[in-house]
């Protein structure tokens, strides 16, 4: 085998395209996961049973259940119940969907961690529910987290090539059409994983110089 | 700290009669199988300076969490202004209060605690007007306004602008005295506000504590191993031991002829 160039310029088109889906699926699934991830996370210090159970059961199902899996079923099982998404709206629900489960817990760990103290202020101050939340302890504990998601946010960026499966032309999937078409596979592959460790290793360079700043 | 007046202004609170402010009835608080406050009755007068002594475990603390509603206690009723702090009256019956009774009964009383818990994520200005913005629905102004009142009588003026992990303890512990009066509470609760403290800052706290204790009618519930503190500023010293009141009078007479055998024991170990 050999590495032929006019195949790397060929494939470029595609893979620009590509590289704009994955990212666009990549920001997308991120907001989902940050803000679904928060709503877990206070639901499930909610003091009414009814609130927290229904909760802690779905994001263990979701956690513990393939990535894979549940985009298939989104995509296939979904329309049956008369939802039609596009591919890529099904592929970025479902990336957000399934990383919530993990960044709930990374919020969780952050409210963990602010102090009790912080809480008995907000107490002695008579500081309504909502506004201890919001001004208090949510503040402090998403800067503490604020590394660990990002942590997440690159594990997402690894797991983008899944919604190729479901018909979605990310990276992957115009590296695979493209040899489907000129045979070529050498080019189009190592481009693609090229792009990944060019992304990825650069962005864990900067959550780790964040995580120094933020973590103290 | 020369502005009695301002700070009497900055305080102001509702008439001082001497009444009942604070009431606790057969009060039982117990951790596991520690029972910490064994039906414990007292009462505090408005304007009162109250200093709570007594070996550690002794319950002090645990009064101060009771009254912030920190705690709930296992047996009894607690009373602030005649309104009863953790039950509500539903026709004759006494049931546990919801969250907005005791919200509204709890807005009389404040609490500095040993290790400050000032607001981190905030700056100091906006530490001490959080709660009046949001809780008594004070402007942004009015309450920027008073804040700078109080930081001034505490000898903060320059610090506003800073985020308090840029403070001294002592300097913290002055802000979080500020936080506490800017919600004009009837009773102001101290929990070992020294304790945490380097020696060489203490001084300046309690300075603080001594101005507002001679110039203003706020009621005080002080927890303190400080005793020259307790002496200068309380109008009654009780004395705790195993979640009882064994002692109380006047700090003169408390410190220099207690007539209690276990008294006498802890002054002459603290003193």
């Amino acid at each position: 085998m050999k590495w032929n160039w006019n195949a790397v310029g060929d494939f470029m088109p595609m893979f620009w395209h590509g590289l704009l889906v994955t990212l666009e699926a990549l920001a997308l699934g991120s907001l989902i996961a940050f803000a679904l991830g928060l709503i877990w996370a206070m639901a499930q210090r909610s003091e009414h049973a009814a609130v927290r159970w229904p909760v802690v059961g779905v994001t263990e199902f979701i956690r513990n259940t393939p990535l894979l899996v549940q985009l298939f079923f989104l995509f296939y099982v979904l329309p049956e119940w008369g939802i039609t998404l596009s591919a890529l709206t099904t592929g970025v629900i479902g990336l957000g969907l399934h990383y919530s489960t993990y960044t709930a817990e990374v919020y969780r760990a952050g409210i963990d961690g602010v102090p009790v103290g912080q809480w008995e202020a907000a107490t002695a101050l008579s500081l309504p529910r909502t506004r201890t939340w919001s001004a208090v302890i949510l503040p402090q504990a998403i800067r503490r987290v604020v590394p660990a998601l990002g942590n997440y946010v690159v594990a997402m960026l690894k797991d983008t090539p899944m919604i190729f499966v479901i018909g979605v032309l990310e990276m992957l999937g115009e590296a695979r059409q493209f040899a489907s078409q000129t045979f070529q596979t050498i080019e189009p592959y190592t481009i693609v994983g090229i792009a990944f460790i060019v992304i990825a290793y650069p962005a864990s360079l900067l959550l780790r110089a964040l995580e120094r700043r933020l973590v103290r | 700290m020369s502005a009695d007046s301002n700070l009497s202004k900055a305080t102001a609170n509702p008439a001082v009669d001497g009444s009942e402010l604070i009431r606790f009835d057969r009060v039982t608080k117990r951790f596991g199988a520690n029972t910490v406050l064994d039906s414990l009755d007292f009462t505090v007068s408005s304007g009162k300076h109250v200093t709570l002594i007594g070996p550690s475990g002794s319950g002090k603390t645990t009064i101060l969490r009771l009254l912030m509603t920190l705690l709930k206690p296992d047996e009894g009723t607690i009373k602030v202004g005649g309104e009863y702090l953790t039950h509500e009256k539903k026709g004759e019956k006494l049931v546990p209060a919801g969250e907005k009774h005791t919200r509204e009964v709890r807005k009389n009383i404040g609490m500095v605690f040993q290790q400050f818990n000032l607001f981190p994520n905030m700056k100091v200005l906006r530490n001490v007007t959080e709660a009046p913005v949001h809780v008594l629905g004070m402007s942004k102004e009015a309450a920027e306004e008073r804040a700078h009142e109080l930081l001034d009588l505490v000898g903060l003026t320059e610090h506003v602008d800073k985020y308090p992990t840029q403070l001294s303890g002592g300097q913290q512990q002055r802000v979080a005295i500020a936080r506490a009066l800017a919600m004009r509470p009837q009773v102001l609760l101290l929990d070992e506000v020294t304790s945490a403290l380097d020696p060489e800052l203490v001084a300046g706290v309690l300075d603080v504590l001594r101005d507002i204790a001679h110039t203003t009618d706020i009621t005080m519930l002080c927890v303190t191993h400080e005793m020259n503190f307790a002496r200068d500023i309380s109008d009654d010293v009780l004395m705790f031991d195993a979640g009882r009141v064994i002692e109380s009078g006047p700090p003169e007479k408390i410190f220099t002829e207690p007539e209690h055998e276990r008294t006498r024991e802890f002054l002459s170990a603290v003193l």
